[in-house]
């Protein structure tokens, strides 16, 4: 018997008891659509990571101060003045394939005109920009001069500039900082969230050395020439660890550090934060998909319970057919081929509604979604193996029966 | 000789204890006969009857069909044995309910991998023969009861086999239908089918032109019908 003339048979002893058939498959129906919806929602999630290490700059150097000591108490990372801009200089000089630029970071009372913002405040270099991959959506960069002399100059996030400015043009604006005025001669483009979530228009750059000796700064500060932070870029064609061991070993030289002891710094690759970032999210999208397919299961269960119930129910039905000449295959092949049309019928409404239940999702709670074509074959495939799994049984249960007592059955 | 079956027994294993339902049969049947299997419940006419149709294999015996022996054939051999040599016609009619007429008939040759087309002409000589080819397309709720025993003695016939084996026809049907089939395969028997009925009772077995009467697993008359003879 051809799979076409099975599929009619089963076709109709389904349509018998079309309720029970369509309860049945609702197991199905239900872990297909979760299955379809996890993994929709897990890769939606999995692509705005992405996105978003590629708008960081995947191969990213973060350099910050090592900790300090204050009446034994230690402080953490960050708190120590131990990197200066002689270090980044170093870099840029030592290490070719790397460009560094320091960061002194402050937070301060920004306001123009009757307006105020509070904001933070980014002592850097032009580097900065090259190195962050963060273009200006208008107006110009700093110039060596205003470098050298600590011009009262600044480029601002898109975030400041609509808090103070509103729809007007910043540029060439006078605003002032900490009582300081400052002349606007750029503004950043729009960078969006971090990964952490907060957001990165936010802030106001100026020269560092503007930022350490009017803004922010102390007066040891100033003649030590410390820096909060280094970000160091790697070349896009070299490994970042290569970068990250030469970085490392050229400021424990630097910093005339013995071969056993600690750094004086940390040294944090930001791709591997990223993949660390990354893998969690993948992992949380596999695990969602394992508890969906758990209800796949339970469905699977369901099939094999009423296919039970059906080859009981037509004990009379399997006598008769071998009676006139079913074989053992042909008794088999009928109710696998009538429990697998029940899963995979379940399957494709189930990727039906999971298709809909995501692009719902998306509407509603505005979360990215993926569905991918992939995805939903792998859900079908189950849903067939599903069925074929826990149709077999049913099905050998039916085959193996002996046609005189199946006959006889009442 | 269409049938020769040589001291067939059949032991049942019952919860310990062992019930020789047959005792050692040897019949022998000619092609073109029709034999009534006759007997009291218990006396081992059914089990004759499942032997015969090879719907079951003897403990011990031979059985030979048509020049083949088939007493040690298993399962889908057997199958096949039923599907091309064996026509069925039961007490209960045993149609499936959901499928029309026509479709009842056509099953054997679907198991005998015959193509749609084919099948639905087959079935549809086989109906008119039985003199129902105008309830083709009716399901079998939808007929009577003598109508829906042509519909299973079309179905028997529609493989033409060499051999119609019918267990108690008649057994759920009034008995003015009864006679009908009865006739129905009197006719078919004077067509030249063998034919060989299992009935307990004696207005059905008159149909028939030879008689076996079983009793405790054995055969203890074998005789022609006098009725009929007379």
């Amino acid at each position: 018997m051809n799979v076409v003339a099975l599929l009619r048979i089963a076709l109709r002893a389904l349509a018998v008891n079309k309720l029970r058939s369509a309860l049945t498959m609702l197991g199905i129906v239900i872990g297909v659509a979760a299955v379809i919806v996890m993994i929709a929602v897990g890769a939606g999630a999995q692509a705005r990571v992405e996105e978003q290490i590629r708008a960081l700059g995947s191969n990213l150097l973060l350099v910050m101060p090592g900790s300090t000591t204050a009446g034994g108490v230690r402080l953490g990372f960050g708190s120590g003045s131990t990197l200066t801009e002689d270090d980044v200089v170093a870099i840029n000089r030592e290490v070719p394939e790397a460009l560094a630029a320091p960061a002194l970071r402050g937070s301060a009372q920004v306001i123009w005109g009757n307006a105020n913002w509070s904001t933070q405040i980014f002592g850097v270099t032009p580097e900065y920009l090259d190195v962050r991959q963060w273009p200006l959506a208008a107006g110009r960069t700093f110039e060596p001069a205003e470098m050298a002399g600590a011009a009262k100059v600044a480029l601002i996030g898109a975030t400041v500039a609509r808090q103070l400015f509103g729809s007007g043009d910043p540029l060439d604006q006078s605003i002032r900082i900490k009582r300081v005025p400052f002349t606007v001669i750029g503004v950043l483009e729009v960078k969006g969230q971090s990964l952490m979530g907060h957001d990165q228009d936010d802030l106001i750059l100026m020269p560092i050395k503007t930022a350490r000796s009017r803004v922010l700064g102390t007066a040891s500060a100033a003649r030590n020439r410390t820096v909060g932070t280094i970000w160091v870029k790697a070349a896009d064609e070299v490994d970042t660890k290569v970068i990250e061991g030469q970085v490392r070993a050229l400021l424990r030289q630097r910093h005339r550090l013995a071969a056993g002891a600690d750094d004086d710094f940390s040294l944090r690759n930001l791709q591997e934060v990223m993949a660390a970032q990354e893998a969690s999210s993948r992992v949380l999208a596999l695990l969602l998909a394992a508890v969906a397919s758990v209800s796949l299961l339970v469905g699977g269960i369901g099939i094999m319970n009423i296919m039970l119930v059906s080859v009981t129910e037509r004990t009379r039905e399997i006598g008769l057919r071998m009676a006139v000449g079913a074989r053992t295959r042909d008794i088999l092949g009928q109710f696998l081929v009538e429990a697998v049309t029940l899963s995979l019928i379940g399957g494709l409404v189930g990727v039906a509604l999971g298709t809909g239940a995501s692009v719902a999702i998306a509407q509603l709670a505005g979360w990215r979604i993926l569905l991918s074509p992939q995805a939903v074959a792998l859900a079908v495939a189950f849903a067939f193996v599903i069925g074929v799994f826990f149709g077999f049984y049913p099905a050998r249960k039916a085959a193996r029966l002996n046609p005189v007592e199946a006959l006889r059955f009442e | 000789m269409l049938i020769r079956a040589r001291e067939l027994v059949k032991v049942y294993r019952m919860g310990g204890g062992e019930v020789r339902a047959l005792d050692g049969v040897s019949v022998d049947i000619n092609e073109g006969e029709f034999v009534a299997v006759m007997g009291p419940s218990g006396s081992g006419k059914s089990t004759f009857m499942n032997l015969l149709g090879c719907l079951d294999r003897p403990t011990s015996g031979e059985y030979v069909l048509g020049g083949k022996r088939v007493s040690d054939l298993a399962g889908d051999e057997l199958a096949l044995v039923r599907n091309r040599r064996i026509g069925f016609v039961f007490q209960q009619f045993n149609l499936l309910a959901r499928i029309p007429a026509v479709e009842n008939v056509e099953l054997p040759l679907v198991y005998a991998g015959i193509g749609k087309k084919e099948r639905v002409r087959k079935a549809l000589a086989m109906l008119s023969k039985v003199g129902l080819q105008d309830r083709a397309d009716h399901q079998p709720a939808q007929l009577s009861g003598g109508q829906q025993q042509r519909v299973a003695i079309a179905r028997a016939l529609v493989t033409e086999p060499a051999l119609i084996l019918a267990d108690e026809p008649t057994g759920a049907l009034d008995s003015r239908t009864g006679v009908e089939v009865m006739a129905l395969l009197q006719e078919l028997n004077r067509q030249g089918m063998t034919v060989v009925l299992v009935t307990h009772e004696h207005d059905v077995a008159r149909f028939a032109r030879r008689i076996l009467g079983f009793r405790d697993g054995r055969v203890v008359q074998d005789e022609h019908n006098q009725a009929l003879a007379a």
